[in-house]
C-alpha cells in the first residue's frame, strides 16, 4: 500500500533528495522542509519506494500536504 | 446441613467465583493474548499479599462471578496500592450495579488510606439493561469519575488497558496520571466504529478509531505503547517508583547510583542552531544512568517529557527536541508540557528544564487551533509549580519558548545558560529582517550580503550570553562538563523550598 508523505510543518519545501522510482531505506532522508528559519528534514519510517513525488523544491507547503508517496516493502 | 458440609459449599463457591467466566471466555481471551484479571493481578502484586473486597457481588447469579470486577488491596514492592480489574470474561467485563459499587468502594479505601490507586481496565462499558440503578445516581457511574477527579494529584492513580475502554468507560484511562496500553488488544473512544458509521456515517477501523498506536501517537490520550500486558505491568511498577504514596509524602532517593558514562554532551550539541539534535542523548548524559522513563515519547516528540533521577533524587525533565519539528512548540507539545507538569508538581517532583526553543509556531493553521490558549496553558502550569525548577539554556531560548520553558521571569530557582547559549526575542536572521527590512532596501543589492551580516553580528553581540550574565538576566554560565554537578548541588539547596500559597482558591485556567 502506498504511504502519504505529508509535511509535518507549515514552511517551504527546501530540498527533495528523491525521485520517482527511488529505493530508500528506513531513516533516509525524503523531504527537507525550510520552517521557522531551520531545516527540517522528513525521513523514511520504513524502508520502500519512491512511487511519486507531487510538489517541487521552493514550493510552500502547509502541515498535512502530501509531499510524496512511498510504497513500502 | 452440617458444618463441614457448609464449609465445603462455601470453598466450591469461593472457587467458583474465583475462576471467573464461563471456560469459552477463558480460551477466546488467551487466544487474543489476554491475561486473566485475577493473573494480571498477581504478577502486578507482591505474593500472598492481596486482600479482595466483595468477591460474592452478584453471588445469586452464577453467570455474573464478583459481578465483573476484582477490586481489593494488596502490596506493590512492599507498598500498599488499592486495585480493580474489570474481568472481560464476565460478561466483557461490563458494568453492573455491584461492578460500580465496588469500584466506588475501592477508590474510596484509597482516599481513606492515600494510597495508589490502579485501575487494569478491560470492559465494553455499562450493561443497559441496568442503567437506571448504575447509571444516573449519586453513587453510579458518574461516581467513579467524581472519585478520580478527588483523588487527582492526591494518590498516584495509574491505568493499564487491556481492552476495551468505551463511551463512559473511557474517561478512567482519561483520569489517571498515566495510561499504558498494549500494541494488540486496547481501545478506547467514546462511540464504537459501528456506532460511528450508524450515526455519522463513518467507517474506520478499531486501530484508527481508538487504538494503541494512534492514541499514544496523535491523539496524546495515552502515554505507553507496550508490546504486552506484561511489559506493561511491568512499566507499572518501575513507573511508580518515581512516586510518593500520596501527594506531601517523599519518596525515597535511589541508593544505588551511577553517573552517565561521560560522553561529552558538548559534542552532542551541534553551535550552528540550524543543525538539528536529539536532545534525549544530552538528558541521558545528565541524569543517572539508566533511570530515565519518558512519558509520552510517541506524542508531540517535539517536547520530550520523562522522570528520571539525579543523583539518587528523582527529578521531571521538560526538553525541546530540535530533532523533531525543530523543537518548535505547538498545540500538541503545550498539552504534553502543561500535563508533565502539573503531574510532577502534584507530587512534589522537582523540575529540570533543558532549552533550545526557536518559539511557538505561527501561521493560521495553529492559529485556529488555538495555539495561543494552549501556549497559555503551559505557562500557566509552570508558573504555578512551585516545585524547585531549574532552567537550563542548552542553545537557544527565543521568543515566549523562553517563557514557556521557566524563563528567568517565572521564579525558577535558577537560570544557568552553557557558554554558546542565546536568549532573545527572536535569532539574528529573522531578528535583522523585521527590524531593518526597509534599510536593507535601500542598500544597492551588491552590497546587500555585506550590511546584512554585517547587522547580525551585531545583533549576536548584543545577545552574547556573557552580556546577559553582566545583566543579572541569568543567574550562571556553566560549561556541559559541569552540568550534572552543578544540578546536583542546586537541586539539593532548593529541597526544602517553601512556597507561600496566595489567598485564593485556584487560578482560572486558561484552557
Amino acid at each position: 500500500m502506498a504511504i502519504d508523505i505529508k509535511a509535518h510543518i507549515t514552511g517551504t519545501i527546501w530540498k527533495i533528495p528523491v525521485k520517482a522510482g527511488d529505493k530508500v531505506e528506513e531513516d533516509d532522508t525524503l523531504v527537507i522542509i525550510e520552517s521557522m528559519k531551520m531545516e527540517m528534514p522528513i525521513e523514511a519510517e520504513e524502508d520502500g519506494e519512491i512511487v511519486e513525488v507531487l510538489l517541487e523544491e521552493g514550493s510552500p507547503v502547509q502541515e498535512g500536504d502530501v509531499i510524496l508517496r512511498i510504497e513500502e516493502d | 446441613m452440617n458444618t463441614h458440609d457448609t464449609h465445603q459449599d462455601f470453598s466450591e463457591l469461593r472457587n467458583r467465583i474465583r475462576k471467573g467466566g464461563a471456560e469459552k471466555y477463558h480460551e477466546k481471551n488467551t487466544a487474543k493474548g489476554k491475561g486473566f484479571a485475577r493473573d494480571r493481578i498477581a504478577s502486578l502484586t507482591d505474593s500472598n499479599s492481596f486482600v479482595e473486597d466483595g468477591l460474592f457481588a452478584n453471588v445469586g447469579d452464577p453467570k455474573l462471578p464478583a459481578d465483573g470486577v476484582i477490586t481489593g488491596l494488596a502490596r506493590m514492592d512492599g507498598r500498599a496500592v488499592a486495585i480493580m480489574a474489570n474481568d472481560f470474561t464476565v460478561k466483557a467485563g461490563s458494568w453492573g450495579i455491584r461492578t460500580v459499587e465496588k469500584i466506588v468502594r475501592i477508590q474510596e479505601q484509597a482516599l481513606r488510606y492515600r494510597i495508589p490507586m490502579i485501575y487494569l481496565v478491560d470492559s465494553a462499558g455499562a450493561r443497559i439493561t441496568d442503567q437506571i440503578q448504575m447509571f444516573p445516581g449519586r453513587r453510579h457511574a458518574g461516581r467513579i469519575f467524581h472519585m478520580q477527579i478527588k483523588l487527582s494529584g492526591l494518590v498516584p492513580q495509574i491505568c493499564c488497558l487491556f481492552g476495551p475502554s468505551a463511551a463512559g468507560g473511557a474517561y478512567i484511562p482519561a483520569f489517571c496520571d498515566v495510561v499504558f496500553m498494549t500494541k494488540k488488544n486496547s481501545a478506547m473512544y467514546l462511540g464504537s466504529p459501528r456506532m460511528a458509521e450508524m450515526v455519522i456515517g463513518e467507517k474506520v477501523t478499531l486501530e484508527e478509531m481508538g487504538g494503541a498506536r494512534m492514541h499514544t501517537g496523535e491523539s496524546g490520550c495515552a502515554d505507553f505503547l507496550c508490546k504486552d500486558e506484561d511489559e506493561a505491568l511491568t512499566l507499572t511498577k518501575h513507573y511508580l517508583g518515581y512516586f510518593p504514596q500520596h501527594a506531601g509524602d517523599t519518596t525515597p532517593a535511589s541508593k544505588e547510583v551511577v553517573a552517565p558514562k561521560s560522553e561529552k554532551i558538548d559534542e552532542l550539541i551541534p553551535a550552528d542552531e540550524g543543525q538539528l539534535f536529539d536532545v534525549t542523548k544530552v538528558v541521558e548524559q545528565i541524569v543517572d544512568e539508566g533511570s530515565l522513563l519518558q512519558i509520552k515519547k510517541r506524542f508531540a516528540k517535539e517536547l520530550f517529557t520523562g522522570l528520571a533521577r539525579l543523583n539518587g533524587e528523582v527529578v521531571g525533565v521538560v526538553a525541546n527536541n530540535s530533532k523533531h519539528k525543530g523543537g518548535v512548540l505547538f498545540v500538541d507539545s503545550a498539552d504534553k508540557g502543561a500535563k508533565f507538569m502539573s503531574l510532577c508538581d502534584a507530587f512534589d517532583i522537582p523540575l529540570l528544564f533543558l532549552v533550545d526553543v526557536p518559539g511557538f509556531m505561527i501561521g493560521s493553521k495553529v492559529e485556529k487551533e488555538g495555539i495561543i490558549r494552549h501556549g497559555a496553558k503551559m505557562l500557566f502550569n509552570m508558573s504555578r509549580s512551585t516545585v524547585p525548577r531549574i532552567c537550563v539554556v542548552l542553545r537557544k531560548a527565543y521568543g515566549a519558548g523562553l517563557y514557556a520553558m521557566s524563563g528567568p521571569a517565572f521564579e525558577p530557582d535558577c537560570t544557568i545558560a552553557l557558554p554558546q547559549a542565546s536568549i532573545a526575542v527572536m535569532g539574528a536572521e529573522a531578528a535583522v529582517n523585521a527590524v531593518y527590512a526597509n534599510k536593507i532596501a535601500e542598500v544597492p543589492e551588491a552590497e546587500r550580503a555585506e550590511f546584512v551580516e554585517g547587522l547580525r553580528t551585531q545583533y549576536r553581540e548584543d545577545i552574547n550570553i556573557q552580556k546577559l550574565a553582566d545583566e543579572l538576566v541569568i543567574d550562571a554560565i556553566t560549561p556541559a562538563a559541569e552540568l550534572r554537578e552543578e544540578l546536583i548541588k542546586r537541586f539539593a539547596f532548593a529541597k526544602d523550598k517553601k512556597v507561600e500559597a496566595l489567598p485564593k482558591k485556584h487560578g482560572v485556567m486558561p484552557v
